[in-house]
């Protein structure tokens, strides 16, 4: 070895040892990080399955975690009285879903339309904050009177419910607009509508992209409270027929499916929201990274 | 689209189109408690086509009310703007804007944001691409085309909108403090920068700027507008040779000081007067 690659050998040392250093620091951060994680998590059901299983807490009431296991384990081998738990989920899914578009697109056209214009917002304004002001859960009650038990009142229901949510922040995100862009776009030559292609609406994207996630869990809700209250099929029907018979371990096993698919699909909405909002300083999305 | 892909001077009759008229022009705005507020009153000024004009004045004076009225942004109170030989009431083609905000589009990439100007016109996309391209390279930005804005530094986005607003080779350029947040070498190779591409598009330029040296360097007439409500106080015709060149170098010649010495006479009654009415309001 030449002395100036000692040199430069001797040099590079440091570096590499302070990368090395810090990715054992990052493994070690992770290992307690996902130990953490599942403590809580055996405390928790640890603690349930314990306290039924003395008698503490009746798990009558209350279910008790190997139960629920056993609930989900007969659920996906034998089944429910309306049908195997797949073609159940599947239409509450589905109703889930098409709620959410429905709501969805409704709540971003009619949001961006009352934001940007002063008029409209005027005159809806008022009926839109009464209409937001009555509880929406009922409306259910009426969808199916009026619409019967099928799927229809139940995907009307969650888009009712995903429309406020989304409508809001659409048409706060169109307000937020900087007015210099617009006057950019505009010196530029663009029409109305090109202004709301160029500017209005991938400005106010931010927010609505934010409120996808709360939409969505109020779309499964509308899905869920809808079928309980009137169905022929759905995990609402499910629930609501595990309580009838006083069975609180389905019902959590219901909560627990439920659960997963809004997982799923809260996943979906974060990979659009990263590839939307692609422009956007990473700071603040890793802020949200939670 | 004649007007857009050929020098405006070639063609005859052409160079009036590139005229700036204000006549009289006044704007006044109505406060939030519901007062009127006159900005500026009674302005009258003529950019000949192909000139560069640049505006100096205290803060609050209405510089930017008058590139608003220009621009055709806003509609006059009263008094006329026209650009060419139309009176302006809307936007009117072929004018740009450097606004004083940065107002690049933060979802758009670099490219993304230079190409709009030519895509609004109705230029095929591929055709626009290859174009904004060829901006970004004239202003030195080649191979940051993907970036989007915040991944820029300060005056990497002054280039990015600098050619934005020259793309669709304007008849009119209007400046708005372009440089203003900028650091002093940075803004000196800026500076440069915009005069070689001014000499080659020669565009009708209406700039505004708070530093003598830099109306002074790029013009060829430096207005002075009066305190609030502004008006035009004096014109001052400078007569350095042209190419100018690199504006580091004219700063020292003997012609470019008296004039700035000039021009600073006229501005200082001005700006005292308006910081003194600014303390009288806060007192
Ligand atoms: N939309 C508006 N409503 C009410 N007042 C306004 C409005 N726009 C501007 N003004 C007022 O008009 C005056 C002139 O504003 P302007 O922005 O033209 O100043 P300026 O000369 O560009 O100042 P600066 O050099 O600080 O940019 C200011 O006193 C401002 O408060
Ligand atoms: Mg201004």
């Amino acid at each position: 070895m030449t002395a100036t690659a000692v040199r430069r050998a001797v040099a590079q040392a440091p570096a590499t040892d302070l990368q090395l250093a810090a990715h054992r620091a990052r493994i070690r951060r992770m290992v307690w990080i996902r130990l953490g994680q599942f403590f809580v998590a055996l405390f928790v059901i640890g603690g349930w399955q314990w306290f039924t299983a003395a008698g503490w807490v009746d798990k009558f009431f209350f279910g008790q975690p190997t139960g629920i296991w056993n609930s989900l384990v007969h659920l996906f081998t034998v089944g429910t009285a309306f049908g195997s738990i797949w073609e159940n989920l599947w239409v509450t899914v589905q109703e889930a879903l098409l709620g959410f578009l429905l709501g969805t697109s409704a709540g971003v056209v009619v949001g961006i339309l009352l934001g940007s214009n002063r008029y409209l917002a005027s005159v809806f304004g008022p009926y839109i904050k009464i209409v937001n002001s009555v509880p929406r859960i009922v409306l259910g009650s009426i969808f199916i009177v009026a619409f019967g038990l099928g799927v229809f009142p139940k995907v009307l229901l969650a888009a009712v419910l995903v429309f406020f949510v989304v409508f809001f922040n659409a048409f706060q995100g169109v307000r937020e607009v900087d007015q210099n862009l617009v006057a950019n776009v505009r010196v530029l030559g663009a029409s109305p509508l090109q202004v709301a292609r160029h500017v209005t609406i991938p400005s106010a994207m931010t927010w609505i992209i934010a409120s996808l996630h709360t939409a969505f869990g109020f779309a499964i809700i509308g899905a869920l409270v809808a079928e309980v209250l009137g169905a022929t099929h759905g995990i609402g029907l499910i629930i609501s027929q595990a309580q009838g018979s006083f069975d609180p371990d389905t019902v959590f096993a219901c909560m627990v499916i439920t659960s997963v698919f809004t997982l799923l699909a809260e996943y979906l909405i974060t990979l659009l929201e990263r590839s939307i909002l692609r422009w956007r300083p990473p700071n603040r999305s890793e802020s949200q990274a939670i | 689209m004649v007007e857009t892909s050929t020098p405006h001077v070639a063609k005859p009759g052409a160079e009036d189109e590139a005229r700036i008229n204000i006549v009289g022009l006044t704007k006044r705005y109505l406060t939030p408690k519901g007062e009127v507020f006159t900005a500026i009153r009674d302005v009258t000024l003529t950019v000949e086509p192909g000139q560069f004009c640049a505006i100096v004045g205290p803060t609050g004076c209405g510089k930017s009310t008058t590139l608003a009225q220009v621009s055709g942004l806003e509609q006059p109170s009263s008094g006329s703007v026209s650009v060419g030989n139309q009176i302006v009431d809307g936007i009117t083609r072929g004018v740009s804007y450097m606004f004083q905000a940065d107002a690049l589009f933060p979802w758009k990439s670099v490219l993304g944001n230079v190409m709009i100007g030519p895509l609004l016109l109705g230029t095929p996309k591929a055709e626009a691409t290859g174009l904004a391209k060829d901006w970004l390279r004239r202003v030195g930005l080649a191979g940051f085309e993907d970036r989007f804005p915040h991944q820029l530094s300060g005056g990497m986005r002054k280039r990015v909108a600098m050619a934005a607003a020259l793309i669709n080779n304007p008849r009119i350029l209007l400046m708005d403090e372009p440089f203003g947040a900028l650091d002093v070498q940075t803004k000196a190779i800026m500076q440069t920068e915009l005069l070689q591409l001014w000499e080659e598009l020669r565009p009708s330029v209406l700039f505004i700027t708070h530093d003598l040296d830099e109306a002074v360097a790029l013009s060829d007439r430096v207005v002075i507008m009066t305190s609030s409500p502004g008006s035009v106080k004096d014109i001052f015709d400078i007569d350095l040779p042209r190419p100018r060149g690199d504006v580091q170098h004219i700063r020292h010649e003997q012609r470019f000081l008296e004039l700035q010495g000039q021009i600073w006479e006229s501005l200082k009654d001005e700006v005292t007067r308006a910081y003194e009415r600014s303390a009288a309001v806060a007192a």
